[in-house]
């Protein structure tokens, strides 16, 4: 069965794959909806770009450097941040930045350790599809209006306003 | 607070800790959350740390603090060197039922620890002091609600705590903050910010550098998100022990930190963050003065009985309204473990607060309570009151009116005790003649190297550390956590416990001999150095 996931609000069958996952990566030709390693891409940036047939993603480490990832978001479909526990908070501020500076329109997506009690802040710093545990899909969706109202602006359009502050 | 955010704070932990104890989640994973609730497992029982932002409390607030002393915990809670109060002693299974007593007045545990942004703490004497710019209250409050569930710094390398003053002497310990904030007035006559980041204690102590010297006031949050993004993106993972910022701005240098946090803020200042000066008079309406009456200064003092001026002189300071007084409800009585308070006496307090002080009691950095808006005239009667209590030790800024963490008795990191410490310092040092004699001397304890008694910074600092499973203890001198902050020196080898007494004798011999006109112990020990008080500590070795 394959992956499922919780993508804007709804549990879908995730229509990708990680470079690791697809089988014939090395040879020539293209490929499907693939997530590259964001080391693979900055060395063989041309060669994926031509061979995705229209649909390419980006996998971020907690180091990785969004500003080197800047320039190119608009050919990308999809960026992945991935958290390797629950303590390492780095991937918050790359998703903020993927959004607010340097513009990212398309899929943004939580991987690794992900749980609902970190949906309510991935949210706010403009993700939209989480890779959740089986156990918590079906009823992670209400951790999202965990709180009613925000004290700070972040990147919320479309979520919520700031709430008043008081 | 708003309290609609903080009944959902109250569900939502509920049910983390139902998932908890239903076995949904590990250990590992609760920790996270329970942390960023207050929620420490520690020696003999969980302790919880409850916020009091920048140490303010209503009377109504305090009264639950006792009402929840008495009902959850052992009737009695401890004040903290961050203007919080710790039960030591709650069940787990009743945390959330105390958090939402605490919703009913608007208080919380939120973010008190974690590695997150901390409560921000702030100068005790905040808008009552005679010679402060500005009274950085109001500009807490609008750090407070930006650090308030930041979705972007809820999962930092390591605590982060923000301390702001407005007044030249620095009462809030703010050169040992990951970020200091000192309301400062430029050439041309602006009030705004001088920024300084990377102090701390702990392990590393270190004393924090000016980043910015002068920020326009609107600039605050936008500086602080810069600092802040830096911090959450560059500092360190891999080592708890060196995440906290200060290792970032002592690795890169303060230049380079700089340079970091400016180009970030030069990309967001204009953004959403910018605080409009409608805003800050919205704030500062928060903090208006209370309904002073018309009063001229008096003299309360004069012709009362020596144990009232006594502690007229030492636990009450100038007020800038006439015929006002601050007055220090010590919690720092002999026989009681500093910054402990009991049901009784908070409810007591809270009591007193609305007869004398205008419903308000703020809790200080060193650890006592303060009834800050106290007419004169009555004072006496205030005083008559609080020392049939306990709560009018007149020893305020004197060497008892000790800074202690709870130590070993209560926390699980300690290696030694610390509170049976400050007992024997008590017995030994019990003439208040001699005390006043002694003057202004700030004696700090921790319990370990972590540093929740500020002993690097104390005039003598006493650091508990673990010789062969035995309590010893390293006394440093030197130290100071104002404006003229500096970090204590070791002088020499540490030693017992029963010997920590005596080696304070010994140094306060040498001061008491050395000293010249009204220098302080500080001073004094600043112009010798430390030798010729280390000579006389270990001349007959009290360190054997």
């Amino acid at each position: 069965m394959p992956r499922q996931l919780l993508r804007d609000g709804r549990v879908v069958a995730d229509d990708w794959q990680y470079l690791a996952e697809f089988e014939g990566a090395e040879a020539a030709g293209d490929v499907p909806a693939l997530i590259v390693p964001f080391a693979r891409w900055l060395t063989e940036r041309a060669d994926w770009l031509s061979r995705a047939a229209g649909r390419l993603g980006v996998v971020l480490k907690p180091a990785d450097k969004v500003e080197q990832l800047g320039p190119d978001v608009a050919r990308l479909t999809l960026i992945a941040a991935e958290f390797p526990g629950p303590t390492d908070g780095r991937g918050y501020t790359q998703g903020r930045l993927l959004r607010e500076r340097y513009g990212f329109t398309g899929e943004l997506r939580a991987a690794g350790y992900v749980r609902r009690d970190q949906l309510f802040f991935l949210a706010r710093c403009g993700f939209n599809s989480f890779e959740l545990p089986e156990a918590e899909l079906g009823t992670a969706l209400s951790a999202f209006s965990t709180f009613s109202a925000a004290y700070q602006p972040s990147n919320d359009a479309g979520l919520r306003q700031p709430l008043e502050h008081r | 607070m708003d309290k609609k955010l903080v009944d959902e704070r109250v569900a939502e932990f509920r049910d983390q800790t139902r998932r908890f104890l239903a076995g949904e989640l590990s250990d590992d994973e609760f920790r996270h959350l329970r942390l960023r609730n207050g929620l420490y497992i520690q020696t003999h029982a969980p302790m919880l740390r409850v916020a009091i932002p920048y140490g303010l409390l209503s009377s109504v607030q305090l009264r639950m603090l006792g009402s929840i002393a008495r009902r959850y915990d052992r009737g009695y809670g401890h004040f903290t060197t961050r203007q919080n109060l710790q039960y030591n002693w709650p069940k787990l299974e009743t945390v959330p039922d105390i958090l939402a007593d605490l919703a009913t007045v608007e208080m919380h545990a939120i973010q008190t620890s974690g590695n997150c942004i901390r409560n921000t703490t702030s100068d005790h004497l905040a808008g009552v002091t005679p010679n402060e710019l500005e009274d950085p209250r109001p500009w807490c409050e609008i750090i407070r609600q930006w650090s308030t569930f930041h979705p972007e710094f809820y999962y930092l390398p390591r605590k982060f705590k923000i301390a702001v003053t407005g007044a030249p002497q620095d009462r809030a310990a703010s050169l040992v903050h990951d970020v200091g904030v000192h309301i400062v007035r430029n050439a041309a006559g602006e009030l705004g910010f001088e920024i300084l980041a990377g102090g701390g204690l702990g392990r590393t102590p270190i004393i924090g550098q000016v980043v910015r010297d002068f920020l326009p006031r609107e600039h605050l949050l936008s500086y602080l998100e810069a600092i802040l993004r830096v911090y959450n993106l560059e500092g360190r993972r891999d080592n708890l022990t060196k995440a906290r910022i200060k290792i970032l701005v002592k690795s890169l240098g303060i230049d380079e930190f700089k340079r970091r946090v400016e180009a970030e803020w030069e990309l967001i200042r204009d953004g959403g963050l910018r605080v409009d000066e409608a805003e800050v008079a919205r704030m500062r309406s928060f903090f208006a003065p209370p309904a002073y009456k018309r009063l001229a200064n008096s003299e309360p003092a004069t012709g009362k009985d020596a144990a009232f001026r006594a502690w007229y002189r030492y636990n009450t300071v100038e007020h800038k309204v006439p015929g006002y007084r601050v007055v220090y409800v010590s919690l720092k009585a002999p026989d009681v473990a500093p910054g402990d308070a009991t049901d009784a006496q908070m409810e007591l307090i809270a009591d007193l607060a609305d007869r004398y002080s205008f419903g308000e009691i703020r809790v200080t950095h060193t650890q006592n309570l303060l009834l800050a808006d106290v007419e004169q005239e009555q004072t006496f009667e205030l005083w008559q009151t609080l020392a049939a209590h306990g709560l009018a030790t007149p020893n305020v800024g004197t060497l008892t009116d000790m800074i202690c963490c709870p130590g070993l008795d209560f926390c699980s990191l300690a290696n030694a005790s610390s509170i049976d410490v400050a007992k024997l310092i008590n017995d030994r040092f019990d003439d208040y003649d001699y005390l006043y004699d002694l003057g202004e001397l700030e004696v700090k304890m921790s319990g370990c190297m972590n540093a929740c008694g500020h002993h690097h910074v104390g005039h003598i600092g006493i650091l508990g550390v673990d010789k062969g499973g035995e309590p010893w203890y390293q006394v440093t001198i030197g130290g100071a956590a104002g404006a003229d902050a500096s970090l204590g020196s070791v002088i020499g080898p540490s030693v017992k416990k029963a010997d920590v007494p005596e080696t304070i004798a010994r140094l306060l011999a040498v001061y008491v001999e050395h000293r010249q006109d009204d220098e302080r112990f500080l001073d004094t020990v600043r112009r010798l150095g430390v030798k010729p008080f280390k000579d006389r500590v270990y001349a007959a070795s009290v360190a054997a």
